[in-house]
């Protein structure tokens, strides 16, 4: 590395998919000179892959209220009510202003938009584009970030985060085409990175969902909160794992087990296969378990829908089955098994998108509000990027006008030459040590096996201690790529860190809820438990210590917590 | 099972040297592409197998240096465009059954593109062509105020096709047009044109086409359908400029070469019945256009030479008018 390249921004924003370019956008609004650092383009972050739809109650006979209290029986009463009701009061907005962008959501016969209707909801209330949703919203705000004009340092891998004395004041980046690290010295830096998928394996998330924004504020001393709150959504696909969107539900399709029984009328006589995603994921758990499975799924049914149902609505999924199973989903039924697919919880941030540390926000995936507590039903994580997005993008904005003493050139110098020196002494090592790629399939497999549908304390004390000794291990991985420029093998090894922070926060949380709540179910204690456990866990790493757990009250305002049935 | 994957490296000067045979210059008109080594691979996977999964098969367990953009395994984010046997897919759903001719497939950076490191191509062409094209709604006014613009469904379904596209960019990396012409807008931002000119909601249809029409846009495409048939989603991007053509003429912007050029051919259909390759070029050019004339003397120069100069005097084929009356029935433009 030559020289320390040290760039200023009022604003600096990680990751470019929904929630990052949303905040981008909204920053540079209110006046803040702001820019987006990705790891990959825009267009390829992961939000593209959100098929379903986006939630609002927009239509007659709905209300933000159905909508609000749908997404906290959702939750499990785990949900915080106050940022939820901000979510679905101003959802209607987000959405209009979307289809002001271009969005070609799917209209009515009166020109006006249309709904599907979607898991755990009491109306339909799901605006859509075919099952292409998330790829349409994603290019419709990537366009208006082009005419917008905004700063983009595309496959830029950013390491670390710079905290003085106890604020973020940007973050260090490598700059994967040159091979270069750089600084990028904000007042503000919102972490908009996306969740971790591939912690999972398999999982319905792309290979680049690491978990990289939420280790990075961990690292920082922001705390984690709802880690242990991990979705399995109902239909992924056999074998690849990929996902087969819940609108297929939505527009009717069924699940049916061995026999050709529609199993959940029995577990969820009222909304059936619509029951919300943690119901169905264990309801399918437990039919393959009973031995009523096939190969280990459940068979998802759309062939009485139609052809044209599922060509006009469903296309890529029809695709998908025939590409990677050589199915025909309008002849025969697809194998589907639960998969991991969302983490409820994230980095904690308030319902402004701000997290405690001064200076750090965080939105989208990788934060936690909370607005989906132990259970987020389908098409509110769009809407979530949306809202909190657009939240952290203006919060950011008007409080960088209040900072005013930043740190000097000779401490940014300083710390990019530390940050050089890890990264340097990563790629030095003997090329004997240990695999990445081995290293992360193990926790994967781990993971799934001991921290998915069902727990128990063995299960996760086992899965905490070869998690602790995969710490152990990556201490060794090698980077056997000597390259510098598009040196993959350096930035997975560094996810892979990522990764094994957010799975040992995801655990100790898992131990720590001795209940069973929304995803998180413990069959040593099988039942919810308000008295002792209507709260947060919150994980906050310690240097040279433990990570520390601490607890955060549920706000309640005016659902209270009853038994959820479906 | 056993596959062979030949995979084509490249890294710049100043890393270390990827292994493999040196490959051989690319045929025209790439020829001034950097040239490759060639290092094949056997992996064990199973019949169903991806491409893609090869490739990440190889990057995790057989040679870490190998570098592939890859994110979502399943055509979705667009990042894996490349060529399998000399031409521009995905290989996230390439089958490696499918694609294994004389017992290997050969996996390479396109060499249309400038080459970054082994698989992985500078795809800054690619956006810079989206971003001229200016894809972005320009509102029609007024905005209706805390509600949705009002059209019709069909109207919206008429843009999905584009919509689908993931900008893996396998058109550009494929198009016979941009081979030649670097600054020809290319099949994915050519589709986008298209698609915010037909928004209904869109306020700068006339300024769009008019931009569109000029040189290196829609005219420029040869219509060889190499883009429609790489595509991955369907986008079908030559049919996207077929209907920017229609919408642009329709709406008068037709003082351009192509569609001078459009004109002349159908005229001389009409009228004799067959093509007259002597009027075709000055009156695409624009028959006053001196210049642009005088610049094809070389050319026709050549032909005399080679014997190949249409006849001077054009004849009609028999029976023209029956080819006249159909022109009539196809509408006004060229009664």
């Amino acid at each position: 590395m030559e020289s320390a390249v040290i760039i200023d921004h009022d604003v600096v924003v990680i990751g470019a998919g929904l929630a990052g370019m949303r905040a981008a956008l909204e920053a540079a609004r209110n006046g803040a000179q702001v820019a987006v650092v990705s790891k990959v383009h825009p267009v390829r972050s992961h939000s593209g892959a959100a098929q379903g739809g986006i939630n609002a109650a927009i239509a007659a006979g709905d209300s933000w209220e159905t909508h609000a209290f749908d997404t906290i029986k959702g939750s499990d009463y785990l949900a915080d009510q106050d940022a939820v009701e901000i979510m679905c009061r101003e959802a209607p907005g987000d959405i209009i202003e979307l289809e002001h962008m271009g969005v070609i959501f799917y209209r009515n016969e009166d020109g006006k938009l249309g709904t599907r209707a979607f898991g755990g909801a009491s109306k339909a209330r799901t605006y859509f584009v075919g099952d292409i949703t998330g790829q349409a919203l994603l290019y419709a705000l990537y366009d208006q970030l082009l005419k917008a004009g905004c700063k983009v340092y595309e496959e830029w891998f950013v390491t670390s985060l710079w905290m003085v004395d106890g604020a973020c004041r940007g973050a260090v980046a490598l700059d994967m085409i040159k091979g270069d690290l750089a600084l990028l010295r904000a007042k503000a830096v919102i972490v908009a990175s996306g969740g971790m998928g591939r912690v999972y394996e398999p999982s319905t998330n792309a290979l680049i969902c690491t978990g990289d924004g939420i280790a990075l504020a961990y690292r920082a001393g922001a705390p984690v909160m709802d880690m242990e709150m991990v979705q399995y959504h109902p239909t992924t696909l056999k074998g690849s794992g990929f996902l087969m969107t819940e609108a297929a539900r939505g527009e009717g399709a069924y699940l049916l087990n061995n026999k050709g029984e529609r199993f959940m009328l029995t577990y969820a006589p009222t909304m059936k296969e619509l029951a919300s995603r943690d119901v169905v994921s264990r309801a399918e758990t437990q039919e393959i378990a009973a031995g009523r499975g096939v190969d280990l799924c459940v068979l998802l049914d759309l062939r009485h829908l139609g052809a044209d149902v599922v060509l006009k609505k469903l296309p890529q999924i029809h695709e998908m089955a025939l590409d990677f199973l050589n199915i025909d989903m309008l002849k025969d039924p697809v194998p589907v098994r639960p998969g991991m697919h969302y983490i409820m919880g994230g980095v904690k941030t308030d319902a402004g998108a701000r997290t405690p540390v001064p200076g750090l926000y965080a939105a989208g995936e990788c934060a936690c509000v909370s607005v989906h507590g132990g259970n987020r039903l389908g098409a509110n994580s769009l809407l979530d990027t949306l809202v909190f997005g657009r939240h952290g993008g203006r919060n950011a904005a008007a409080d960088v006008k209040k900072v005013t003493a930043m740190p000097s050139d000779s401490a940014g110098e300083q710390l990019l030459a530390a940050e050089q020196r890890r990264v340097q002494s990563l790629c030095d090592r003997p090329v004997t040590g240990e695999s990445h790629a081995k290293l992360r399939l193990q926790l994967g497999t781990l993971m799934d096996e001991k921290v998915g549908v069902y727990r128990d304390e063995a299960g996760l004390r086992d899965a905490l201690a070869q998690i602790n000794d995969l710490q152990k291990r990556f201490e060794t991985v090698a980077v056997r790529d000597r390259s510098r420029v598009f040196n993959q093998a350096l930035t997975f090894a560094l996810e892979l860190g990522f990764m094994l922070d957010c799975a040992e926060a995801t655990v100790i949380s898992a131990i720590d809820r001795t209940e069973s709540r929304g995803a998180h179910y413990r069959t040593d204690y099988p039942q919810r438990n308000d008295a002792q456990w209507l709260k947060h866990i919150e994980v906050t790493r310690r240097d040279g210590a433990a990570s520390a757990i601490s607890y955060l009250p549920v706000t309640i305002t005016k659902w209270q917590p009853q038994e959820r049935k479906y | 099972m056993q596959w062979t994957v030949v995979v084509g490296r490249y890294s710049p000067p100043g890393d270390p040297q990827p292994k493999g045979e040196m490959g051989p210059a690319f045929r025209e008109p790439y020829q001034n592409a950097p040239r490759k080594t060639y290092q094949t691979f056997k992996v064990d996977l199973p019949d169903h197998a991806m491409v893609l999964d090869a490739l990440i098969h190889i990057r995790e367990y057989e040679d870490e240096s190998l570098a592939v953009r890859c994110a979502c395994r399943s055509a979705i984010c667009g990042s894996c465009a490349m060529w399998v046997n000399g031409h521009a897919r995905l290989v996230c759903t390439s089958k490696l059954r499918e694609h294994t001719k004389d017992g290997k497939v050969v996996v390479e950076a396109p060499p249309s593109m400038p080459i970054v490191k082994d698989l992985v191509c500078d795809m800054t062409p690619f956006w810079r062509k989206n971003m001229s094209v200016k894809p972005w709604l320009q509102n029609k006014q007024p905005v209706p105020q805390g509600e949705e613009y009002r059209v019709p469904n069909a109207a919206m379904e008429n843009l999905i096709q584009e919509v689908s596209c993931i900008s893996c960019g396998a058109c550009l990396m494929d198009c016979e047009s941009f081979a030649v012409n670097q600054n020809f807008l290319g099949p994915a931002a050519l589709a986008k044109a298209y698609r915010y000119t037909a928004d209904p909601r869109d306020a700068d249809t006339d300024v769009r086409l008019r931009e569109y029409s000029e040189s290196n846009g829609v005219w420029d495409c040869t219509h060889c359908y190499e883009c429609v048939q790489v595509c991955p989603k369907g986008v079908a991007p030559l049919d996207q400029i077929l209907k920017l053509r229609k919408l642009a003429v329709d709406a008068g912007f037709t003082d351009n070469a192509g569609t001078r050029h459009a004109d002349a051919f159908a005229e001389s259909v009409r009228d004799s019945g067959r093509l007259n390759e002597l009027t075709l070029s000055p009156k695409s050019l624009g028959l006053f256009n001196i210049p642009a004339q005088l610049q094809t003397l070389p050319a026709a120069f050549n032909l005399l030479r080679a014997g190949k100069l249409p006849p001077l005097i054009h004849p009609k084929i028999p029976n023209v008018e029956r080819i006249k009356n159909i022109f009539k029935k196809i509408g006004e433009r060229f009664k």
